[in-house]
C-alpha cells in the first residue's frame, strides 16, 4: 500500500450540497403547483398515492435541476450570482451532479408509472428531457427567447399532477400549464430589468443584452395580455368558479397595471427611482402566480363542501 | 495488535452516510406502501395473483367471471334444496 491511497479529500460532499443541487427553491413552486393539479382534479386519489405521486414530481424537477448544474458548470462559475452553487463551489464534483441527476431522473419517473400511471410518468420524463437537454443544453446559449420556451419545463407539474389523479389530460389541465407558460416571460424579464446580470460575461443571450431593454419592455406587457386571457378563461372550465373569477380579476388588473407601467416609462425614469415599478412589478408576479394557484384549491375546496351553487355555478 | 476499524474517512462521511441510510428506509416505507395501497384497492383479492409473471388463465376476466355465474349458480341451488328440505319437515 502506497501513501498515496492513504490521502484522502478533506471537503467531501455533505447531503446539504446534494440537496442544493435539486434547486430547492425551484421545488417549492413545482410542488405547489403540482399538489393544486392534483387537489383540483375531479378524480380522487389515495392520499398516500398522491403523496408518492407528488415526491415523484419533485425529485423528478430536482433531478432536472441536477442535470442543469452539471451542463451549466463552466457559466455559473462566471457568473455572481451562481459561483456559490455546489459545482463551481467545489462542494461536488460535475461527474456526481450527473450521476445524481440521472439516477433521480430514472428513479422517479419509475417509481411514479408504478405508483400512479403511464401518462404521468411520461409526462415527467419529458418535463425533465425539456428542462435538462431542450433548456439547457439547446436553448439556453443560443436564443433570447430561452426562458419563453424552457418555461414549458416549469409549467408542466400541474398537468402532470391532475395525470396522476386523471390518467389523462384535459382543457382544465391544458389551461394551468398555459397559466405558468404564459407568467414565466413577464415575471422573469421584470427581473431581468433591475437586476445587474453578468449573462454578457457568460455568452447567455438574454433578452434584455440582445434586443434591450425598451423591446424587453414591450415584450413583457405583449405576453401580459394573453396570459390575463389564460388565467380568466380557467375560471370558466370546471375547476373555476365564482371565487377563483373574483381572485383572478383583481390579480389580472393589479399585475397588468405592473406590466403597463414597465411599458410605459423609460430607462431614464427606471435609473431615478431605481427600478422601482420594476421591483413592484416582479412581487406582484409571485403573489399572482401563488394567488391564482391558492384560488383554485379553495375553489375546489368550496365545491368540495357546496358552497359554491349559491352562485349558480 | 488492536484492529483499528474506524478510519478518520468514517467520521468525516457519517452525515452522507446517515442521508442515503434515511432515503433507503424511505424508498423501503413508499414501496411497501405502495404494495399495501395497491393491494388492498383491488376490488377481487385474487387479482393479486395475477402479477406473479406467471400465465393464470384461471384468473383472467372471462375466467373470474365464469367462476362467479358458477358460484352463484351452486349458491342458488343450495339455496332451493334447502327450501325443499326445510319444506320436507
Amino acid at each position: 500500500m502506497t501513501d498515496a491511497t492513504h490521502q484522502t479529500q478533506t471537503n467531501d460532499a455533505q447531503m446539504g450540497d446534494y440537496f442544493a443541487l435539486m434547486k430547492p427553491r425551484v421545488m417549492q413552486l413545482v410542488v405547489f403547483t403540482a399538489l393544486v393539479g392534483l387537489l383540483v382534479a375531479p378524480v380522487g386519489v389515495n392520499p398516500f398515492v398522491g403523496f408518492v405521486g407528488i415526491l415523484c414530481i419533485a425529485v423528478g424537477a430536482g433531478a432536472s435541476g441536477a442535470l442543469n448544474m452539471w451542463w451549466d458548470a463552466d457559466i455559473d462559475a462566471i457568473m455572481k450570482r451562481t459561483t456559490n452553487r455546489p459545482i463551481p463551489s467545489g462542494a461536488v464534483q460535475p461527474g456526481e451532479a450527473l450521476g445524481i441527476g440521472l439516477a433521480l431522473s430514472f428513479f422517479s419517473v419509475i417509481l411514479l408509472f408504478l405508483a400512479t400511471n403511464a401518462l404521468a410518468a411520461g409526462l415527467l420524463a419529458f418535463t425533465i428531457f425539456f428542462y435538462a437537454v431542450v433548456y439547457s443544453m439547446w436553448l439556453k446559449r443560443s436564443t433570447p427567447q430561452n426562458i419563453v420556451i424552457g418555461g414549458a419545463a416549469g409549467a408542466f407539474p400541474p398537468m402532470i399532477g391532475w395525470a396522476v389523479a386523471t390518467g389523462s389530460v384535459s382543457i382544465e389541465s391544458v389551461l394551468m400549464f398555459a397559466l405558468i407558460f404564459m407568467w414565466t416571460p413577464p415575471h422573469f424579464w421584470a427581473l431581468a430589468l433591475f437586476v445587474k446580470s453578468d449573462y454578457g460575461n457568460a455568452n447567455v443571450p438574454m433578452l434584455t443584452e440582445t434586443h434591450g431593454r425598451r423591446t424587453t419592455r414591450n415584450h413583457i406587457l405583449a405576453y401580459c395580455v394573453p396570459l390575463v386571457l389564460v388565467a380568466l378563461g380557467l375560471g370558466f372550465t370546471s375547476i373555476g368558479g365564482p371565487f377563483y373569477l373574483a381572485v383572478a380579476l383583481g390579480l389580472n388588473a393589479w399585475f397588468l397595471k405592473g406590466c403597463y407601467d414597465i411599458w410605459a416609462r423609460s430607462d431614464a425614469d427606471s435609473e431615478a427611482d431605481n427600478h422601482a415599478v420594476e421591483k413592484h412589478t416582479f412581487k406582484v408576479s409571485l403573489y399572482y402566480l401563488f394567488g391564482h394557484f391558492g384560488a383554485l384549491l379553495v375553489e375546489a375546496l368550496l365545491r368540495a363542501n357546496g358552497l359554491t351553487a349559491w352562485a349558480g355555478w | 495488535m488492536a484492529m483499528k476499524v474506524e478510519h478518520e474517512m468514517h467520521e468525516r462521511r457519517k452525515g452522507r452516510n446517515m442521508g442515503v441510510f434515511v432515503l433507503l428506509l424511505g424508498l423501503i416505507g413508499i414501496v411497501f406502501g405502495l404494495t399495501v395501497v395497491k393491494v388492498l384497492g383491488l376490488s377481487d383479492i385474487r387479482q393479486m395473483e395475477r402479477f406473479d409473471h406467471v400465465a393464470r388463465p384461471a384468473l383472467e376476466p372471462g375466467a373470474l367471471e365464469a367462476a362467479e355465474r358458477r358460484a352463484a349458480e351452486i349458491a342458488a341451488e343450495a339455496e332451493a334444496n334447502a327450501a325443499t328440505t326445510g319444506g320436507d319437515n
